[in-house]
């Protein structure tokens, strides 16, 4: 049943491409724009790199959030979910690891080219990419129950970002820091496991959120 | 003395019982505002490092100290609505969120005000004012969720999710702000070491909380009457009411 | 067996309806009837657990629906005014993965079959979004066919349908009823469905 709910998303996701690569572009495209706005400076690109992708990534998995349930529950089909056998928690679990795998392992894959533009040096490359595929799926997870709790409401998109962006901030710090840690040489460890513990906590807590928050925006 | 606590969490009841007590809070809390003002501004001594700039923490430390309680208060009136679906602890909940982002607002505001004599800034990223602003963020967030939803008891429910999320997260934020901060500090003057408080000065500072709390409860229980007569504005008692009036 | 007791539902300030009681048995259907507006809808959401009623219970074999819970949707099907189909899946795939997130993993046959018979031959592989209202109704209907459970709740369920699609329906609650299930349906169109009781509930 959790398989098919991934199966189902995923397979969703191949007919309508053009959402998931506008997510990436976004992405992309907002990375590529600070330097504009700050100027060509290599070493104050190099020292900001970090915060500018993770950043970027935040707002990218966020304005992909409404994906998540919405188009189902126009459709009915959410309904239908919360009739099944299986617990809810287990099918909001299902739907965020295939959002995660749509958004987050794009955007993760994508960073390193990003960094090159960065001048990041190799292993600085390497563990924003670890961060990255290690903190996007939090921000799955707890963009599920703010994408739940927001769920028909008039300017959900933006109220999403008021409910979720500040839950992100752990993430974006510890995200972050990893890269900036390893640039100057301390090893980036420490981070890399708080960003695991995160997605522990967030993996046994968030979808049991999400899915009382979908059955109150359902009643 | 036994008490029929459950007679109180009708709202027709809360409604008249807070009517009697906003008086008093109100009453008591503009005597401690005037006691710890006056002890705050006359009485506490002149701090030797910091000249006068000091006495803005007779208003700063208590609205801080306010912010993060009330946000726990919400959260547990809500938590409360939530699994024993009690309107009037939802009611209360909707009711605290104003008066918290209020104090968080004056937390931050007074926290400016202070850093610009003694650090030459407005504002500095220090690990406290950071997660007051999150803190505010919170806030914000759920009075924007339950402003969004026409219904009062989704709007109820959803609220309490969003808390209960913030209260199990504010902690974790809090910690990863200090660890961002203790890893960035350049400059910027350490806030932990404040130097030995006066006793007068502890005193006016304590008046000051007291009072806080006395205005915070007043103010609630107004809004929650409002509140009380918004949703319940057709049934038999809020007529009756208006028949008296 | 299904047995309600004083189920009221409220929607906003005005109570929609209130004072609900009825059993339902093995084989009996229940029509629900009732003006626009007058909680047809409501009624049946609350009855399948999506909404909570604001008095009265709900019991399934002697036990409260919530406290079954999930154990309680494996026994119901529910079909309510939304077709719960997506534009982009096939409808053999919209059949496969509706019945398997309702826990009924149904082979490809087994799918093709219904499809076949509610009258969708040669249309199996089409996105439904290319399909016209009444073929995706039939797409919706198609999982009656295959699904296991024994209360139905249908929710205005000839809505867009023809009268040859009307028709099938008719022929599949009576089999439905005849072999023990049991069906609650809200309809404005009229349909003849013997059953071993029928049932009709107003609402105002």
């Amino acid at each position: 049943m959790f398989l098919w709910v991934i199966k189902r998303d995923l397979l969703l996701a191949m007919r309508q491409r053009a959402d998931v690569l506008t997510t990436l572009f976004f992405f992309v495209i907002v990375v590529s724009l600070f330097p504009l706005g700050v100027g060509p400076e290599i070493n104050m690109l190099r020292a900001m790199a970090p915060g500018v992708v993770w950043v970027a990534a935040l707002l990218a998995s966020m304005l992909s959030l409404e994906r998540m349930f919405f188009s189902d529950y126009l459709d009915g089909t959410l309904e239908q979910m919360l009739l099944s056998p299986q617990p809810l928690s287990l099918l909001v679990l299902g739907k965020a690891l295939a959002h995660w795998l749509v958004t987050g392992v794009p955007l993760a894959l994508i960073a390193p080219i990003l960094g090159v533009q960065f001048d990041l040096p190799i292993d600085a490359l390497l563990v924003l990419t670890a961060s990255l595929l290690l903190g996007t799926p939090v921000l799955s997870l707890i963009g599920a129950i703010g994408a739940a709790l927001t769920l028909g409401l008039r300017g959900g998109g933006v109220l999403v970002s008021l409910l979720v962006l500040p839950l992100y901030i752990p993430v974006l710090i510890f995200g972050a820091g990893a890269v900036e840690a390893i640039s100057v040489g301390l090893g980036a460890s420490a981070h890399l496991s708080l960003l695991g513990a995160f997605l522990l906590l967030s993996l046994v807590f968030a979808p049991w959120a999400a899915a009382a928050a979908l059955r109150i925006s359902l009643e | 003395m036994a008490i029929n606590w459950f007679k109180y969490s009708s709202p027709a009841s809360f409604y008249s019982l807070a009517g009697k007590m906003i008086p008093l809070f109100s009453i008591i809390s503009i005597v401690l505002f005037v006691l710890g003002l006056y002890t705050g501004f006359f009485v506490a001594p002149t701090d030797f490092q910091q000249s006068e700039a000091y006495r803005i923490i007779f208003i700063h430390v208590p609205a801080a100290w306010m912010s993060m309680f009330l946000y726990l208060i919400m959260a547990g009136w809500a938590a409360i609505g939530l699994a024993f679906n009690t309107r009037l602890s939802s009611m209360i909940a909707t009711a605290i969120a104003p008066t918290g982002a209020m104090f968080t607002f004056l937390a931050l505001w007074t926290g400016a005000l202070w850093g610009k004599p003694m650090w030459g800034t407005w504002w500095v990223w220090d690990a406290r004012l950071t997660s007051e602003l999150i803190l505010l963020f919170l806030y914000i967030g759920f009075m924007a969720l339950q402003a969004a939803i026409d219904d009062p008891r989704r709007a109820d429910k959803a609220g309490a999710v969003i808390a209960i999320v913030g209260v199990v997260n504010i902690p974790i934020i809090y910690f990863s702000v200090k660890w961002w901060n203790t890893l960035h500090q350049g400059a910027t003057v350490s806030l932990t070491q404040s130097p030995k408080m006066a006793t007068t000065m502890l005193t006016g500072m304590l008046i000051m909380s007291l009072a806080c709390w006395m205005y915070s409860i007043a103010v609630i229980l107004m809004r929650t009457r409002t509140i009380i007569l918004e949703r319940e504005r057709n049934t038999m008692w809020v007529s009756d009411l208006q028949g008296a009036a | 067996m299904l047995k309600v007791t004083n189920l009221e539902c409220v929607r906003g300030e005005n109570s929609l309806f209130k004072d609900i009681n009825f059993t339902l048995e093995a084989g009996e259907l229940l029509q629900v009837n009732g003006p626009n507006g007058s909680g047809k809808t409501s009624l049946l959401r609350i009855l399948c657990g999506l909404a909570k009623p604001a008095y009265g219970e709900i019991q399934w074999c002697g036990n409260s629906i919530r406290s079954l819970d999930e154990e309680y949707h494996s026994v119901i099907t529910y079909l309510g005014h939304l077709n719960g189909v997506k534009d982009n899946l096939t409808a053999i795939e919209n059949l496969s993965i509706s019945c398997a997130l309702a826990g009924n993993e149904i082979d490809e046959n087994k799918a093709y079959g219904a499809l076949q018979y509610m009258g969708l031959g040669g249309r199996e592989v089409l996105p439904v979004k290319v399909l016209s209202q009444g073929q995706r109704r039939r797409v919706t209907l198609a999982r009656l066919l295959v699904c296991s459970t024994v209360l139905w709740i249908l929710d205005e369920p000839l809505v867009a349908l023809d009268s040859t699609a009307v028709d099938l329906v008719q022929r599949l609650l009576e089999q439905h009823l005849d072999q023990g299930g049991m069906v609650v349906m809200t309809t404005h169109q009229d349909i003849k469905v013997t059953a071993v009781l029928t049932k009709r509930l107003q609402l105002v």
